[in-house]
């Protein structure tokens, strides 16, 4: 049996629309990928049917054998790759065999963190309460990958659509994600008709 | 609140890095070859100057990279951010 | 009787707001201020002043008044505003103030927020300037903001009754406002004060969203908002204040600025008075005078200070049978409470003759400052404009302009064009490309010229002059200071506080640097103005706080098997953000008996707990083992694969910064833990070494703490436990030894179990995803019942691993202790030619014998607890201070398996005392100690194997 940290918000997170709708995405498979060498960077991305981001904070998708599967700019030669749930294992093992003798490391960390999928008109306004990035879509077009603080919480933040967003937040830090999402979406609710 | 131009990820508020201290102190060769003295001025001495100061910095809550700024301590100002392991560019103070 | 015009103003007349001031009830309409609405009612005696105790009325109409303080006590309190700043409502009550307000006792129920805006081009102020740098930007289409102080745009212009372009002023504001409010990228923030400038384009602004609601206020809604504005580029168009002169007797209510009387005049529909003296060393009064005695208001005369007054304004005046008397100044005035007369002589020979007028008003002008405090926290270096008798911005600032009247400016013409133009280059430094340029309205306007005489004060009784009418502070304290030798502005501010109240001086300052520069007898050309620092006006901790209170004040970070814990009635202790377990009382146990009760189950029988916030590091790379045995004082790359070690880690100054175990996983993979509170720190440490000093090596590092679920399976039972929900594993002792790892399933999942023990006994570490860390531990829990399986919390951790001597980082050690100190030698590879900290055991200081090292103490009395912390003596009586100190006690507690208490400490050539009895004073005696080693318990390691 298998409890995803924010398990207990589900109800709290669906109340928030319509001033948001806020749903945790729990158990996804994620590794992280340290690499440098681009031809070792390239067979990894082949052997999952993605491109690697090249441009510091994006993400880049794509899909292959494990399906849909995104990967995210961490830094220079670190990647976060993120696919459906119960995938890690054989992910691993098809992206070290990818890697091969090139510098770098593969580990699990599916559940270090877990994702948050934020949607509607007024996602970029209530990040904007605590999140110090530009989030204009001019500044911050869909493909954004940053790595930054929300208040007081480090996230990983994605931006797939014009009103969409997908929050990564380290698992103990979840909770104070949910409880922080939910006091700045009050007055988005209170003005929502 | 200062925005420092993290060379990857481009100009972020500094609550999102930390500090390094003075930049281009290297370990030493061989720290068993350095009289005391040698030693002690590498592990407790660092410059403490008035004006432009090479100085590292890690993009903590970002990237996690670590890279050298040379700032100017009486204004604060950022007059250059290079990469680890680049040589100090030449600065106008 | 009221002092409401019959027509004019933007307030709405149709409704009536009930209001109650100093326990009157009052009335006033949408659109008042509660001074307007104050004034209107006739009342001018607001408070008191907060040393002298004398009447205190209104000065000003905006934020710049210096007098005008209240308690709002309905319909919530707070302190200290400013009776021209907070918007009429229904229902508010409020009272006047002696200079000091009281807080709420009781929690705020308003809500507060922040929010971050980034622009390319913010301006702020939306009056003339302002409108015109605004519109400007945003024709060019760059993103903008415009922030205002006020409820409605137009500045300066919501105080006249003048004309642009043939229409009334107002029409001109609208359009602009329509057009910005229409335009794509462009925020307009009313009731928001720029309160902060600081680097590179940021700038803090505080949004009142509700206040002026009163009881209506929606609850959903941030009451407040700090507004962290990021822009690249910054048009200040932020006016100026008229300046008042000083005169003795200038503090009495009824005095105010002769603009502000305009402004209550044509803004609020509100009369200063019945008969008002204006005293004037400029032109400008002389508008206020005109309006305000075609309003209705006996206007007498008109006192100014120059020789000459200008023909065309005096000859209007003369047409309204208003006497100007030039050359000539108020030196005094009268009245218990408000004024009741103003003494009129000419300026050269004061003494000689002197009228008295009756009046209940004196409006009074010196001219005016620009309002360049944002510039100057911009850094924007001042220069004093000796015309205009007030300090200008005297640079071009890269990405600051100014433009309006915030320059000196005082032509409405030419501070739209300065708008205009300040706009248009903000947008080219910004990348953009103006087109559509605004054309420039022309005003009617009578009053604009600047041509006014500088006077600081009228020479008279000094201790009568008011320079700061807060703080109670007169020309003669000014003198007196100027007297006892200070000459820098910035000493006179601190010693006669002028300046430093609630409104930063904004009328008082400029006064006080022209007194101090005559008496001085230097220009003031050469004087440095005082530094403008933020806030521009006050802002409450409530709003800087925002929503970083209550339990969003800190992240509370909790494991996987949080819920269990809370069911359980565990009680929490703070390690860092994290909460733990402390212990878990069962129904009449205190901290003491509850630990007690968990450390016997757990060496008798078997105990459990959450260790999931350990930190945990995975270390790959080719030259893994090369790495750790640079940052660990023993050697980790002679490590076997599936083998633990347990390590130190040191800073270059060789004292201990972490300690933990370290498993090797693979060839070119091992799994670091750290403790708790330094993760996060050791994964820095680790990258900082190997981003800076060694690139070259093969190793990456990643934290994988919240991945994994970590559980500690303590006590001779756990081999049977573990056993019971670990049917793929051999747990024999042959099998399974101690300091190695199996992966293998417990309860059904995947686990990595370590048999490492903190306590002496034996003990597995179960390490299980996340995800299943709570139902692995419910499993251990069910599969541990009949050894009466027994969970527990920090505490009796920290009590079983001290029964050993396992020091605790940060609790045993301070940042000066090194392995040695601690009694680990054995941890310190002597092989290694180097690793991190080695070359500093070297040093001198690190062999002095007399270094505090890490002992046990044993009170004589097996019942005294000795206190953390406590110091240590070496006699049995206190010598005459100074007491040598020989260290201190680290932990302490009483222990079920020794039957008596114990303690930890750090003490000076510890190891060569034990034996010796020290003394630890408590409270008002001499505790009498025995040194011991620091292991106490099980010294032969004999339960180790179960």
């Amino acid at each position: 049996m298998t409890v995803s940290p924010l398990a207990a918000w589900r109800g709290r997170l669906a109340a928030l629309a319509p001033a948001l709708a806020v749903a945790e995405r729990p158990f996804r498979s994620q590794l992280t990928v340290r690499a440098s060498e681009p031809s070792a960077i390239a067979a990894m991305g082949s052997a999952l049917g993605v491109v690697f981001p090249s441009v510091p904070c994006t993400f880049t998708a794509g899909s292959g054998q494990f399906g849909d599967v995104e990967v995210l700019w961490l830094g220079p030669d670190e990647f976060l790759v993120v696919a459906a749930p119960d995938l890690q294992v054989s992910i691993e093992e098809v992206l070290r065999g990818a890697l091969g003798s090139s510098r770098g490391s593969v580990v699990d960390t599916s559940a270090q963190r877990t994702t948050v999928i934020l949607e509607g008109p007024h996602v970029r306004d209530v990040l904007a309460h605590g999140c110090s990035v530009d989030l204009h879509p001019s500044a911050a077009p869909a493909g954004t990958c940053v790595q930054t603080l929300l208040a007081r919480t480090g996230i990983i933040l994605q931006v797939t659509g014009p009103d969409r967003c997908t929050v990564l937040v380290r698992s103990s830090f979840a909770e104070y994600l949910a409880a922080w999402l939910s006091d700045a979406c009050v007055e988005y609710q209170a003005a929502a008709p | 609140m200062q925005l420092i131009p993290c060379p990857w990820c481009g100009p972020r508020e500094e609550a999102e890095f930390h500090y390094g201290g003075q930049a281009h102190v290297a370990y030493p060769e061989d720290p068993s070859a350095l009289t005391d003295e040698e030693w002690a001025q590498y592990v407790f001495f660092r410059e403490n100057p008035s004006g432009p100061f090479a100085e590292r910095w890690s993009h903590s809550a970002g990237c996690r990279r670590w890279f050298n700024a040379v700032r100017d301590t009486r204004s604060h100002d950022l007059l250059a951010v290079y990469r680890a392991g680049e040589p100090m560019p030449e600065v106008l103070s | 009787m009221t002092f409401r015009t019959p027509t004019g103003g933007t307030i709405d007349r149709n409704t009536l707001l009930h209001f109650t001031f100093n326990g009157r009830k009052l009335t006033g309409h949408p659109g008042d201020t509660l001074a307007s609405a104050l004034l209107a009612n006739g009342v001018h005696e607001v408070g008191s002043s907060v040393k002298l105790g004398r009447p205190r009325g209104i000065v000003a109409a905006g934020s710049e008044d210096p007098t005008s303080l209240v308690q709002v006590e309905e319909p919530f309190p707070e302190p200290m505003l400013l009776a021209t700043t907070v918007e009429l409502f229904d229902g508010l009550v409020a009272r006047g103030l002696a200079g000091q307000g009281r807080l709420a006792p009781e929690p705020d129920p308003a809500r507060y927020d922040a929010k971050h805006e980034h622009c390319d081009v913010l301006v702020v102020g939306a009056g003339p300037a302002g409108l015109a740098a605004a519109l400007t930007a945003a024709r060019s289409g760059a993103r903008v903001v415009l922030v205002d102080e006020q409820n409605q745009a137009g500045g300066a212009l919501l105080g006249v009754d003048e004309y642009l372009d043939d229409r009334p002023s107002a029409a001109w504001v609208a359009d602009v406002l329509a057009e910005l409010r229409s335009t794509a990228g462009v925020l307009v923030l009313e009731r928001t004060t720029a309160f902060g400038m600081y680097q590179d384009g940021f700038v803090l602004a505080l949004q009142k969203r509700t206040d002026h609601l009163g009881f209506a206020a929606p609850a959903g809604v941030a009451r407040q908002r700090v507004w962290r504005i990021r822009t690249r580029q910054i048009v200040l168009a932020t006016g100026a204040h008229e300046r008042p002169v000083v005169f003795a007797g200038n503090d009495r209510p009824g005095i105010m600025l002769a603009s502000s009387a305009r402004t209550f005049l044509h803004r609020y529909g509100v009369l200063p008075g019945s008969r008002a003296v204006v005293f004037t060393t400029n032109d400008s009064a002389y508008c206020a005078a005109i309006d305000l005695a075609e309003s209705g208001v006996d206007v007498p005369m008109i006192v100014d200070a120059r020789p000459e007054a200008p023909a065309r304004l005096a000859t209007e005046c003369a047409a309204r049978g208003i006497e100007v008397r030039a050359g000539h100044v108020v030196i005094g005035t009268e009245g218990a409470g408000r004024v009741t007369d103003a003494h009129v002589a000419p300026l050269d020979g004061v003494a000689g003759h002197c009228d008295t007028v009756v009046c209940d008003t004196v409006l009074v002008s010196g001219g005016w400052n620009p309002v360049v405090n944002l510039f100057s926290q911009a850094r924007g270096k001042l220069r004093y404009d000796a015309e205009l008798g007030a300090f200008v911005p005297g640079e071009e600032l890269e990405t600051v302009r100014v433009a309006g009247s915030a320059t000196g400016e005082l032509d409405l013409t030419a501070c739209v064009r300065q708008g205009r133009n300040a706009g248009a280059s903000a947008a080219i430094s910004a990348g953009f490309t103006p087109r559509g340029q605004m054309p420039l309205p022309v005003s009617d306007s009578r009053c604009t010229s600047r041509s006014g005489l500088v006077l600081w004060r009228v020479p008279g009784d000094d201790d009568a002059s008011f320079v700061d009418l807060q703080r109670d502070a007169t020309v003669a304290d000014v003198l007196r200071a100027t007297g006892a030798g200070l000459r820098s502005l910035e000493h006179i501010k601190r010693y006669t506080t002028i300046g430093t109240a609630h409104d930063q001086g904004k009328t008082s300052g400029m006064i006080a640097a022209g007194i101090v520069a005559e008496a001085l007898g230097v220009e003031l050309a050469d004087q440095r103005p005082t530094t403008f620092r933020p806030p521009y006006t006050a802002v409450s901790f409530a709003a800087l706080a925002g929503r970083d209170r209550g339990e969003l004040h800190d992240p509370v970070r909790v494991t996987a098997i949080h819920p269990w814990h809370v069911a359980h009635g565990a009680l929490f202790e703070d390690v860092g953000q994290w909460k733990r377990p402390w212990y878990y009382p069962q129904a009449g146990e205190d901290l003491h008996t509850a630990v007690l009760r968990e450390c016997k189950a757990t060496r008798e029988s078997v105990g459990m707990m959450d260790g999931s916030t350990l930190g945990k590091i995975d270390v790959q790379g080719r030259d893994a083992g090369k790495f750790l045995d640079m940052l660990y004082t023993n050697m980790m790359s002679t490590l076997k694969v599936g083998r633990i070690r347990y390590g130190v880690m040191c800073g270059v100054d060789g004292m201990v910064i972490d300690d933990g175990t370290v498993i090797r996983v693979g060839e070119e993979r091992y799994l670091v833990t750290t403790t708790t509170g330094n993760a996060a720190k050791i994964l820095d440490w680790m990258e900082e070494w190997l981003q800076t000093e060694w690139p070259h090596l093969d190793v990456h590092c990643t934290s994988v703490t919240e991945h994994w679920a970590t559980i500690p399976l303590v006590g001779p039972k756990s081999r049977d436990v573990l056993a019971a929900v670990a049917p793929d594993l051999d747990v024999s002792n042959e099998a399974f030894e101690f300091m190695t790892w199996h992966d293998t399933h417990v309860a059904g999942v995947p686990a990595r179990v370590c048999r490492i023990s903190f306590s002496g006994e034996l003990a597995y570490e179960i390490n299980v995803t996340a995800w299943h860390g709570l139902a692995v531990w419910e499993a251990l829990m069910a599969a541990g019942e009949q050894y009466g399986i027994t969970p527990y919390g920090t505490e009796t951790m920290h009590v079983l691993r001290a029964e050993k001597g396992y020091p605790i980082i940060g609790q045993e050690t301070d940042a000066t202790v090194t392995p040695q100190d601690l009694g680990m030698s054995w941890a310190v590879s002597k092989k290694k030619p180097d690793f991190i900290g080695k070359r500093s055991f070297a040093r001198a200081e690190n062999n002095r014998t007399d270094r505090k090292q890490l002992v046990g103490l044993l009170p004589v009395d097996p019942s005294v607890l000795l206190p953390e912390g406590s110091q240590i003596v070496e006699t049995d009586r206190l010598p005459e201070p100074p007491v040598r100190m020989l260290g201190h006690v680290t932990s302490s507690y009483p222990s079920a398996a020794l039957g008596r208490t114990f303690a930890l400490a750090l003490v000076r050539s510890g190891h060569e005392r034990i034996g010796e009895t020290l003394y630890v004073p408590v409270e008002d005696s001499l505790v009498p100690v025995t040194v011991t080693e620091s292991v106490l318990y099980d010294k032969e390691g004999a339960r180790r194997d179960g």
